[in-house]
């Protein structure tokens, strides 16, 4: 699972609302997948990242040279597309798990993929 | 080609005649096989007509080219009309070319048959897959001596006719007697309450008692089904009914081996060797699961080598050869059960679905159950098979994604193996579905996907460009959760995102053009037709059950057999029974794959009309799916 991926999932343990974003990450395996770099595309998911949630991942994963937020004129700043590049595409989480920070379920990450699936109890409105 | 440069007049008129046929055999190689033959000299030649479906066998052919040089290799696909020789030289290649081209040779019946060589850079074939004999399937060689093979033959009176003591019928493809109980094709079940007079052969009962003696059975069988197959008779791929018979089932071939195929749902075939005094014995998966079946034909594709005598015909092209077939006499072996079945395969087992036929779930928690059951558990079983039939992306769905502006967040509800993850590099994809298996293919390929339940999505609200739903929604049991499952989706759009969503429509027919679905392929119809005009009724209705193995290997949605018991009509489905759906055949009334949405595209809409918040771009209709492309407002 990469950051950017973690970025866009939210716990849906039913009534939990926007309360369960960010999911709390714990990771015990990850891996540096090399990707190739594209810095049109970088550039386009800057504004759709959520800082904070963003940060407090890379800070479980002790990542260093995480940039605190979008610089100015970012879209030509390729140092700092570069950085980006490596946190949200690059880094990969294999084992581990997330966490809804309202209910404190845990979903498993095995293999690099979450497994997200509620019991019936989790769901029923 | 070499030396064709004189003028017609100097060849003769037969000669003329082979190179036309020539010429002809080079087009029909590569319209139907798309084998691209070369007119220089390579050491590779296809030999048009030399082939095992052609009724030649190794042993004819390749003496014929060793002739013209030392032959490196003969390679003879099952079942095609050609093979590839490579020579150890072009110098020899060009001999054979030569030489053996418009050559007649004489085949397997007798019959007469003209070679047409042409050169080819390379040998086009694909070995198919390493393949294991079905779980539970044994084959004892030698089980019995020749002498009493000759005893049991010689103690069948076929000529007695009606006798009291067994039933005897002379069936479409071939001749059989039951003892013990008689087997009724029309039911395909026995009279637990009638058992034949007489009952076994005494002749059987000592045999019997020392397989189970010695290991190879474990129960005593109490029914006798004696078949006789000439060469050129069958029996249709079918499942012995789980209600009829115990587990094991145990049949012994006299008199000449056969080659017996045994099917998985999935589509995999394993043709099994049944050698002369072999005993075969079924159990578990390969009773309760795999069909089995012998093709009517006079030759078998076996292996060429000697050693290799019971077990799996494996598809080395370069040792198969033809074996013709026999007169083989089977004793088969079955206890009957006086017991419904409780087998672990409920989906083709019969005493199973009687039990709990399924019906229109009439609370959430019944049709969480309901897709639990016939949906996902399907899903999960068959995600190799329908990861590996499903490559090809469809054209519309691309278009939609290609048209997506880079950059865009895209969610794909229900990603199956991710054929669509891939589609354009300048989007974030990330697929979800119930599956962890098709999630795990997904992930193989380098794909962004997490397991999920389409009802709850763990993707925070407004953060997707686009989504996709590709036939999914269909799977739900009721309305209200295909409601939930759309709204869902568009929890997932930012303001103005759009979603394209694909429904399976009842009618997989739309201005008269049949969907790719139910035109399949074409081996797969041809089979079929095949094995239904086997069934067929008149004086053959086949022992079997609803056959999983015979609907093509492709099967779209989770094929559950059909249930038919006594013919699937749909005046049949009254009350509040839940069909589900056969593989590539017409939609009835079809409840998982529900959307009663008789030609008019416009009512697709009715879910996502209960949506206040979306405007409906477009619908259309392709590949039997009712589609709409909808917007958040």
């Amino acid at each position: 699972m990469k950051l950017l991926t973690h970025n866009l999932l939210s716990s849906h343990v039913r009534g939990v609302g926007p309360r369960g974003y960010p999911l709390r990450l714990q990771a015990t395996e990850v891996r540096i997948n090399p990707v190739e770099f594209n810095p049109d595309f970088v550039a386009r998911m800057i504004p759709k990242v959520e800082w904070a949630a963003l940060l407090e991942a890379a800070d479980t994963l002790h990542l260093v040279e995480v940039p605190e937020g979008p610089t100015e004129g970012y879209e030509r700043d390729e140092k700092f597309l570069r950085k980006m590049h490596h946190v949200l595409l690059e880094v990969d989480v294999l084992e581990g798990t997330l966490q809804c920070p309202e209910s404190g379920r845990l979903f498993p990450i095995s293999r690099g993929i979450p497994n997200m699936l509620l019991n019936d109890e989790e769901t029923e409105t | 080609m070499d030396g064709n440069h004189q003028s017609d007049h100097k060849h003769s008129k037969t000669e003329k005649k082979f190179l036309r046929k020539q010429i002809k055999a080079r087009h029909t190689l590569l319209r139907h096989e798309g084998i691209e033959t070369v007119s220089y000299a390579t050491q590779i030649l296809v030999v048009a007509n030399g082939g095992l479906g052609n009724g030649v066998s190794r042993n004819q052919l390749l003496p014929v080219l060793k002739k013209c040089g030392l032959v490196d290799a003969l390679l003879m696909p099952p079942n095609k009309p050609y093979s590839f020789v490579r020579y150890k030289t072009t110098e020899e290649s060009k001999k054979a070319y030569i030489s053996l081209n418009g050559k007649g040779i004489v085949g397997d019946v007798g019959q007469k048959i003209i070679l047409y060589l042409n050169f080819v850079e390379k040998v086009q074939w694909k070995e198919s897959g390493h393949q294991a004999l079905p779980p539970g399937l044994m084959v004892v060689e030698e089980i019995i001596s020749p002498e009493d093979e000759k005893m049991l033959l010689e103690s069948i009176n076929w000529t007695e006719g009606n006798g009291k003591q067994n039933i005897q019928k002379s069936l479409k493809h071939r001749r059989v007697k039951h003892f013990g109980y008689e087997f009724h094709y029309e039911t395909n079940n026995v009279d637990k309450n009638k058992p034949l007079p007489g009952g076994l052969p005494e002749i059987c009962d000592s045999i019997l008692e020392k397989w189970l003696k010695e290991g190879y059975i474990k129960h005593k069988p109490d029914q006798l089904t004696i078949n006789q197959y000439e060469p050129g008779h069958g029996i249709p791929a079918h499942i012995d009914t789980h209600s009829a018979f115990e587990d094991e089932i145990i049949s012994l071939s006299l008199g000449a081996e056969i080659v017996m195929d045994f099917k998985h749902s999935d589509g995999v075939t394993v043709p099994v060797m049944l050698p002369r005094r072999s005993l075969l014995v079924m159990t578990g998966e390969s009773r309760y699961l795999w069909t089995h079946g012998i093709t009517p034909r006079k030759f078998d594709t076996v292996q060429a080598s000697e050693s290799h005598k019971s077990g799996i015909i494996i598809s080395d092209v370069g040792d198969l050869t033809l074996s013709k077939r026999g007169i083989r006499t089977s004793f088969t072996f079955r206890k009957v059960r006086q017991t419904p079945c409780n087998c672990n395969y409920p989906l083709v087992c019969d005493s199973q679905r009687k039990e709990a036929p399924p019906s229109v779930p009439e609370s959430d928690r019944e049709a969480t159950q309901l897709e639990q059951e016939y949906v996902h558990r399907v899903y999960e079983e068959i995600a190799g098979h329908f990861s590996s039939t499903r490559h090809t992306p469809w054209p519309r769905i691309v278009e939609f994604l290609k048209a997506l502006p880079s950059g865009s967040v895209v969610a794909d509800i229900g990603c199956g193996n991710g054929k669509y993850l891939g589609i354009n590099k300048e989007l974030h994809m990330i697929g979800c579905d119930r599956s962890q298996n098709l999630v795990a293919i997904c992930r193989e390929r380098q794909y962004q996907a997490f397991v999920c339940d389409a009802l709850a999505v763990p993707i925070r609200s407004e953060s997707c460009d686009a989504c996709i739903s590709i036939a999914v929604i269909h799977h739900f049991a009721t309305a209200e959760r295909r409601v939930v499952a759309v709204r869902e989706l568009v929890r997932l759009l930012r303001p103005g995102g759009k979603a394209l969503i694909y429904v399976w429509a009842m009618e997989q027919e739309y201005n008269k053009q049949k969907s790719k679905y139910l035109r399949g392929n074409r081996n797969s119809q041809g089979r079929k037709e095949e094995i239904s005009s086997d069934a067929s009724v008149q004086e053959s209705p086949v022992e079997q059950t609803p056959d999983v193995g015979n609907q093509g290997s492709a099967c779209s949605v989770p094929s559950i057999s059909d249930f038919q018991e006594g013919g699937c009509n749909s005046s049949k489905f009254t009350n509040s029974k839940l069909p589900i759906h056969t593989n590539r055949t017409s939609f009835h009334s079809d409840l998982l794959v529900p959307w009663h949405l008789k030609g008019n595209p416009a009512k697709t809409n009715l879910t996502c009309q209960t949506l206040s918040n979306v405007s409906i771009l477009q619908t259309y209709y392709d590949q039997g799916n009712w589609c709409v492309i909808l917007q958040k407002l």
